[in-house]
């Protein structure tokens, strides 16, 4: 059986569930036995150099760049997956969604009590900057997304299952205490 | 100010679980409860100002803020859509210079929505400084605020006679008319009220009462269809301090206004039927749980209680029975149609928030104040003083094998004859509207909108065992024609309304948004999947009407309403009813609008997106293709 080819990225995310992946400790030799990585923080590579089986995103879209690399896993991955309640819901960015966008410029860089050195009043302008969206975005309102894994972040074991059951095409176990959020 | 709060709190010897009835008093006093009010409720009546203001921001008829000299409340259940009410909201903004939602700065009028008022047979009504106005007009709407802005007393604008039987009693004197259409064994005038409990129950020992009951077979009539017999039983079997009967006159589900009827022009049936149950469970606590939008009925029905209690039909040794002791008390709601749901009627009876409580315990066990409470509709309770008049046998001889007696429909929409119709269980939907002479029908809404949308279309061509995964009330799944559907708790259960719509309406757009609004308006907002399902749910119909509609967005409707029914209570377990039932039986109306060769579309809009921090910050956006 050819290794699967896995990518990872972060988008508005805490790269929380990143160390979660990381979480799934001496696992890890059993997974690179697996699987193969491509574009992923884990490795660095930045560019996708092949089509790739399974992508795993962490964090929703909060700004352009967050939606290009998005669109950009969706177009090289076969498979893509949600990991985490950002790339979910949202999740804690997305609790700037119930104020104008405006407004929460304006306290971060010109009225918050934390920007007394920000004496011209500069506000982040330059082209070269992603360009901050007006809500944060889960991840499949903007792409088709395959799977979700739930959880902030979601256990290693939960990963580590939902990797081993994508990899071996088997079905996985989803038992009650997982799926369940109070 | 302060000694005028104390003063009302002290009418009500500083109880705690009359706060609807402080605040009530209050707003008749001075329009609003204001903060430094709050502060004297909350240390008079001991508790929190938060508790004092979760109650008041809870409904609908209750303001922290100042309302306006002239409080119109315009009706925005279904029917008032079908019969012009844009255009009467229009005039109304017209006329008074002001938005819904909004009160006008010297304070004269105050125009809010509100959710059916039980008038949906005479619509597009407002209820107006309390009083009810039915049928308006923009005409209407323009004679009505020319006399307001002339400062002419509420009554003297009523612009029509008053309306039919009761509805002119002088303690009443409002236009709504009751629509009689069809009578029966409970729309009868020829009765002896009290006859029953005068004459009848001495006889009897509370538990031939239960058994009379229960072999009658009588289910409630509110719409869960419980078996009454069963419930009185278990009211008698818990021990209690004291036991309280409730009549439940919350009547919220858009389109039905049977109970109002009953309750205008049979209250001594609804009222001896209290003390019926009181004497079966032994109750000596008796409440009536009336909506706010029936108020104009109140000092009519107090009256009425009087009347009983002059009868010794109410009060001491009722009927000569010694130690057969009960009264009835009426409490007002204040707008909320979940408090229609018996606990959280308990809740509000209580003073408080009208929140669903968690089962168990059910009221039978732990009720109004912990002690055993028996709930029960309005119709439920009358039909038990003819079972008690007649037998039980008697009372089974009416209907089909499954379901005895007669219902009470409410029949509005596109028909001839609204109105009220006493028909036996059994009957065809066919058949009530042929009674109510309705054409040209496309659909009708069987239960309101946590009931069902049916249409003519048969349905074996659909996927059953697929649907019947994630929509199962019983027999639904039968490949009659929908018109020939029965009334009956095996195969349509309703508590009774009916609305019709021909086929020129737009059942998504203009039907279901409705009654989707009315869900989001009205949850409670305790569970997280009834907070917010129905407005993700509707955002998602809104996609796929506007055309950018996908097949996954059909199957997630379907997917979303199996998750809505974990909620608490049955408001939050049928919020999805109206999209449920329209796909199950209208799906051809979702299909239309589906994009056929894709199966992902966001509507994600980037430009549009960055537009305002670009704006806000002073840059061009710039574009990559990724
Ligand atoms: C959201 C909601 C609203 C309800 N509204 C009413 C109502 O207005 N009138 C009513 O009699 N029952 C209503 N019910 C049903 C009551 O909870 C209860 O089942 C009923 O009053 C019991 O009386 P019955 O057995 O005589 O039908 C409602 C239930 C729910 C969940
Ligand atoms: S289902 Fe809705 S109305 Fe009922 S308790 Fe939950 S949130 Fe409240």
């Amino acid at each position: 059986m050819s290794k699967k080819i896995i990518a990872t990225t972060s988008l508005a995310g805490c790269f929380g569930c990143h160390m979660s992946i990381l979480d799934i400790d001496e696992r890890i030799l059993q997974l690179i036995e697996l699987v193969e990585f491509n574009k992923s923080p884990v490795d660095d590579i930045k560019k996708f150099t092949k089509q790739v089986d399974i992508g795993i995103i962490e964090g929703g879209c909060c700004n352009s760049e967050n939606v290009e690399v998005l669109k950009y896993f969706r177009e090289n991955c076969n498979i893509l997956v949600s990991l985490g309640e950002c790339a979910i819901m949202g999740g804690l960015p997305a609790m700037r969604n119930g104020i104008p966008v405006e407004e929460c410029l304006q306290e971060a860089y010109l009225d918050g009590p934390t920007v007394s050195l920000n004496k011209e009043k500069i506000l982040p302008n330059d082209p070269e900057l992603p360009m901050i969206l007006e809500k944060v975005f889960p991840c499949h309102e903007v792409v088709k997304v395959d799977y979700f894994l739930p959880g902030c972040p979601p256990r290693a074991d939960l990963i580590w299952d939902a990797l081993v059951a994508l990899v071996t095409g088997n079905e996985m176990d989803l038992p009650y205490e997982v799926v369940k959020f109070d | 100010m302060k000694e005028k709060v104390v003063e009302i709190i002290s009418k009500y010897n500083g109880d705690r679980s009359r706060l609807m009835d402080i605040l009530l008093d209050i707003h008749d006093w001075q329009g609003y409860v204001d903060d430094a009010s709050v502060d004297v409720l909350a240390s008079e009546l001991g508790i929190s100002a938060a508790e004092v203001n979760e109650t008041i921001s809870f409904y609908h008829f209750f303001s922290n803020k100042p309302r306006a000299k002239y409080n119109i409340y315009l009706n925005d259940s279904i029917t008032a859509c079908m019969r012009g009410r844009a255009q009467v909201e229009q005039a109304f903004e017209n006329e008074c210079g002001i938005k819904f939602g909004t009160v006008s700065a010297d304070g004269v009028f105050g125009l809010y929505d509100t959710s059916c008022q039980g008038m949906n047979d005479q619509g597009p009504a407002a209820i107006i400084n309390d009083l009810v106005f039915t049928n308006l007009t923009p005409y209407r709407v323009k004679a009505l605020v020319d006399g307001m802005k002339e400062g002419k007393e509420i009554k003297d604008l009523v612009y029509e006679a008053n309306g039919d039987g009761n509805n002119a009693d002088p303690d009443m004197q409002v236009m709504v008319q009751n629509h009689i259409r069809k009578g029966g064994m409970l729309l009868d005038k020829n009765f002896e009220p009290y006859a029953v409990v005068n004459n009848m129950l001495k006889d009897k020992s509370p538990e031939d009462v239960i058994q009379i009951v229960q072999d009658s077979n009588l289910r409630g009539r509110g719409g869960a269809g419980f078996p009454t017999g069963l419930k009185w039983r278990f009211g008698r079997r818990v021990e209690g301090e004291h036991r309280v009967i409730i009549c439940n006159a919350d009547e919220g589900e858009p389109g039905t206004f049977k109970d109002r009827v009953m309750l205008t022009e049979f209250p001594e049936l609804v009222f001896e039927g209290m003390a019926i149950a009181a004497y079966a469970t032994g109750a000596d606590i008796g409440l009536v749980y009336l909506r706010y939008e029936y108020r104009y009925m109140l000092d009519f029905l107090n009256r009425k209680l009087q009347e009983m209690r002059d009868a010794n039909a109410l009060g001491k040794d009722i009927g000569g029975i010694k130690d057969f002791n009960f009264d009835i008390r009426i409490q007002l709601g204040a707008g909320a149609y979940v408090c229609g749901e018996e606990s959280a009627l308990i809740e509000s009876l209580e003073g408080k928030r009208g929140e669903p409580r968690d089962k168990p315990p059910f009221p039978v066990e732990k009720g109004y104040l912990d002690y055993p409470t028996i709930v029960n509709n309005v119709e439920t309770l009358a039909a038990t003083v003819k079972i008690l008049q007649n037998g039980s046998e008697w009372f089974t001889s009416f209907g089909t094998k499954d379901s005895h007696g007669t219902k009470l429909l409410s029949v509005s929409g596109d028909c001839r004859f609204p109105g009220i119709y006493e028909v036996e269980w059994g009957t065809s939907i066919r058949e009530v509207l042929q009674m109510c002479g309705a054409e040209n029908v496309q659909a009708i809404q069987v239960g309101g909108p946590s009931g069902v949308l049916i249409g003519t279309r048969d349905i074996d061509h659909l996927n059953k065992t697929e649907l019947m995964n994630w929509y199962k009330p019983s027999g639904m799944m039968t490949a009659e024609k929908f018109f020939d559907r029965k009334l009956s708790y095996s195969d349509l259960p309703t508590g009774g309304s009916m609305i019709i719509f021909n086929k020129d309406r737009n059942l998504l757009e203009e039907v279901v948004m409705n009654f989707m609004d009315f869900f989001i308006e009205e949850s409670c907002g305790s569970c997280s999947t009834c907070r917010s399902l129905p407005q993700i749910m509707k955002e998602k119909l809104e996609k796929i009407l506007s055309g950018a509609g996908v097949r996954q967005d059909i199957d997630d409707l379907l997917s979303w309403g199996k998750v809505i029914k974990v909620s608490r209570c049955g408001l939050g377990q049928t919020a999805a009813n109206p999209i449920l039932s329209s796909i199950l039986n209208f799906r051809h109306l979702y299909e239309e609008h589906i994009q056929a060769m894709t199966d992902y579309d966001n509507t994600f809009d980037m430009e549009g997106l960055v537009k305002a921090s670009c704006d806000f910050v002073g840059r061009k956006p710039v574009f990559h293709n990724s």
